[in-house]
């Protein structure tokens, strides 16, 4: 029987099934929302314009989830809110997103987020956050509610100052683009570099054009022109320029970074743990690989169907509280279970050191160590994040029920006494 | 041939009788998949030494062997197909429709059907041998791998990475009768001889589950922790439980260890060191050794089951898959 006929045979099977069940079913309703964006004109035609990126990886979920329904009696359905980019996105989203939906999973940048995770009718939803990489986001503006499914500028920095460390490639030359996307992304590497020390032995602004012609042949040489250094390293997260670096910097060196090796949660060249099976279906269903949105979505609305079979329910907090558990463990086809991190929503994750056409390394790099997961090397730690976000923290560290407000900053004064009070104490150690 | 293999193999009886070790004077052969050399791996355990290595196809990954010893099914995932080879002349014999990328397959005890998962298209493929036709295609969860047949012949298990569960098959209908939902990405389940228990492994729970057959509910979870080893390190993957139901087995892939699982109170008894990222086990004929296939340090460790421990490492080729034995 032929393999298409078959699937097709199978179809039908399962539409009906669908249909005879459909009254008794626990049904998990997801709202996914992204807004189109303004991009800048892309360096070559090398690479075509991807449509619906995230979207894709969201829909091949919903799918596994409800494979998995059919034998749970569970029900899984996703309504897509795709806001023109002239568009009032909170209009929309006040109008599209009902009651009735406490699954919210995102692709919107922070300041879109931000927006909609404040508004009054958010309040008992559960944001999945499946696209951004904001430090922010993750430690003083982190928000109540929101899990973060991809890695954070500083995991991904870590993660290529790792493997530089194993490496040897300890001195650093950094460009940075003019962008805020590129500053932050700097600030990363700057911080992975003193978690690691590495030495930045060059910071320089990319103040030049972003012309093939001019650009990559004459200015970057002279722009790289520098002191000894053993990786040059690129904050150019648009893609604008960072392409042009490659075997035309003054001295030969290796570029890291947004581009050259860069630091990823996915990527086409990863096919280990399971890996290639998704890439396959990804490709059968999309006719495109997998980005880096797709498997955030992805794992967004994966991580929401493990946790409502595991608790055989479709209630915001029970979700939260599974969640935040011990017990919550996802399948990423990253080899290592997936959990989110208790004090900033987070999700722990390996990240991967992808060349164009070579997976080189995946992160934490052996020998990195840490007393209670070694992906907790990646980013924030928990005593690093400076996230506030009481209701997520109380769950883990403090079993006190906080009713009202009053009570949340009572709780918020007693936590910054106490950590005063602890570095009070290492400090007289000292 | 015959002849040499035969002095090479009185040689190394002579050789291991002087370090007192306690193996039998029959000649044994353990055959085993490398996935990345496309061929597989001839081994005498006894002398401890990979004999030859024949090319066999594709990425070859899942392998069983008759209950009368004489052919071994070999799955080469990139053929699309699980071949029929001679366990005598290593030559192939035929091919079995075995449906998109096969990997892993169980074998019922009687030797004329093959369950294979096919991990991409979400099925389990039944296969009659003898008339090298596929019979029946199963619907599962999404990402098919763990498969087992209980002796009796009354189940077959399909373990779904994804969906994380166990499918119980009923062998007569070929209809899932019963599912449980167990801890996430489930790799390898094995049947007690006496059928009354299935052991699973979750890889990213770190947990070994026994169900309990009659009521298909775990009875036992156990996690293996290693004392020294992070806990995203612990991903068990091969398990296998001997004929008198004393111990169990199971290969902890990136934890490079094998525990040793009392059958009886559930205990773990110990770890055993292997080669890196242990995958796969097999038994001796007689039970008396276990033999562990070792992905990333390319070659397979041999398990003393009297004294256990791991009395030799060898060699065989890129990423050893799986393996069997026969006298």
């Amino acid at each position: 029987m032929s393999r298409v006929l078959l699937k097709n045979v199978f179809l039908i099977f399962f539409w009906s099934i669908n249909f005879s069940f459909a009254d008794d079913k626990q049904v998990i309703k997801i709202v996914y929302i992204s807004q189109e964006l303004k991009l800048p004109s892309a360096l070559s035609n090398l690479d075509p314009f991807i449509q619906h990126k995230g979207l894709t990886g969201a829909e091949l979920a919903i799918k596994e989830n409800n494979i998995t329904g059919e034998f749970t009696g569970q029900k899984y359905e996703i309504k897509k809110v795709l806001v023109p980019i002239s568009a009032d996105i909170v209009e929309l989203y006040q109008q599209q997103v009902g009651k009735d939906v406490v699954f919210v999973v995102t692709n919107l940048p922070a300041t879109q987020l931000k927006k909609l995770v404040k508004l009054g009718s958010s309040k008992g939803k559960l944001f999945f956050d499946a696209t951004t990489v904001d430090d922010a986001l993750r430690n003083e503006q982190c928000l109540d509610n929101v899990f973060h499914l991809l890695p954070s500028r500083a995991m991904r920095a870590d993660a290529l100052a790792q493997y530089m460390m194993k490496k040897r490639w300890s001195k650093w030359f950094l460009v940075t683009g003019p962008s805020q996307a590129d500053r932050d992304y700097a600030s990363a590497i700057k911080r992975a570099a003193g978690r690691f020390g590495i030495k930045i032995i060059v910071d320089k602004q990319w103040t030049h054009t972003y012309d093939a012609r001019r650009t990559a042949q004459s200015d970057v040489p002279v722009f790289t022109q520098e002191d000894e250094y053993d990786v040059l390293v690129v904050a150019d997260e648009r893609g604008l320029f960072g392409e042009y670096f490659d075997y035309r910097t003054w001295m030969p060196r290796p570029v890291i970074g947004t581009q050259g090796l860069v630091a990823t949660s996915w990527h086409r060249t990863h096919e280990q743990w399971g890996a290639v099976q998704i890439q396959n279906r990804f490709k059968e269903q999309a006719g495109r690989w997998m980005e880096e949105e797709d498997y955030g979505a992805y794992l967004a609305v994966r991580s929401l169907g493990e946790a409502s079979v595991r608790t055989k329910s479709n209630k915001m907090q029970i979700i939260k509280d599974y969640f935040l558990g011990n017990e919550f463990a996802l399948q990423g086809y990253k080899g290592k279970p997936l959990s989110f991190r208790a004090w900033n929503g987070q999700l722990r994750q390996p990240v991967l050191l992808a060349a164009a056409k070579s997976l080189v390394s995946v992160a934490p790099i052996e020998g990195f160590l840490h007393p209670k997961s070694e992906l907790d090397t990646l980013g924030f730690d928990q005593s690093e994040s400076s996230c506030n976000n009481a209701s997520i923290k109380n769950n883990t560290i403090l079993p006190i029920e906080i009713k009202d407000e009053k009570s949340e900053n009572e709780l918020d004064r007693l936590i910054k006494q106490a950590k005063d009070k602890i570095k009070q104490f290492i400090d007289n150690l000292k | 041939m015959k002849k040499q293999v035969f002095s090479l193999g009185l040689k190394a009886v002579i050789v291991l009788g002087l370090t007192t070790l306690a193996f039998t004077l029959r000649a044994e052969t353990v055959f085993v998949t490398l996935e990345k050399d496309n061929a597989l791996a001839i081994v005498d355990p006894v002398k401890g030494a990979l004999i030859k290595t024949i090319n066999i196809g594709q990425r070859p990954r899942g392998i069983a062997i008759s209950p009368d010893y004489k052919h071994l099914y070999v799955a080469t995932s990139d053929d699309n197909t699980v071949k029929i080879i001679d366990a005598e002349t290593y030559k192939e014999i035929g091919q079995l429709p075995s449906g998109d990328d096969p990997e892993t397959f169980a074998l019922n005890s009687a030797g004329d059907r093959l369950y294979v998962s096919n991990e991409d298209d979400n099925l389990v493929t039944v296969i009659d041998i003898i008339n090298k036709k596929d019979i029946a295609h199963i619907k599962v969860g999404v990402e098919p791998e763990g498969i087992a047949v209980s002796s009796n012949n009354q189940w077959i298990i399909s373990a779904s990475e994804t969906t994380n569960m166990i499918h119980w098959i009923d062998v007569k209908t070929n209809k899932i009768t019963e599912n449980t939902l167990v801890d996430p990405r489930p790799r390898a389940a094995s049947f007690t001889a006496d059928d009354a228990q299935l052991w699973v492994t979750s890889e990213i729970a770190g947990t070994l589950m026994i169900l309990d057959v009659k009521s298909k509910q775990i009875i036992k979870k156990i996690r293996l922790d290693i004392p020294g080893v992070t806990a995203d390190k612990i991903q068990p993957v091969g398990v296998v439980i001997d004929k008198e139901k004393k111990w169990g087995y199971v290969a902890i892939g990136s934890a490079n260890r094998v525990a040793v699982i009392n059958a009886q109170t559930f205990e773990i008894e110990k770890f055993l060191l292997v080669g890196q990222r242990v995958w796969n086990l097999a038994f001796s004929p007689d039970q008396k050794r276990l033999y562990t296939t070792n992905g990333q340090s390319n070659d397979i460790s041999i398990i003393d089951l009297e004294s256990h421990k791991v009395v030799k490492s060898i060699g065989v080729g890129r990423f050893p898959w799986g393996l069997v034995s026969k006298p």
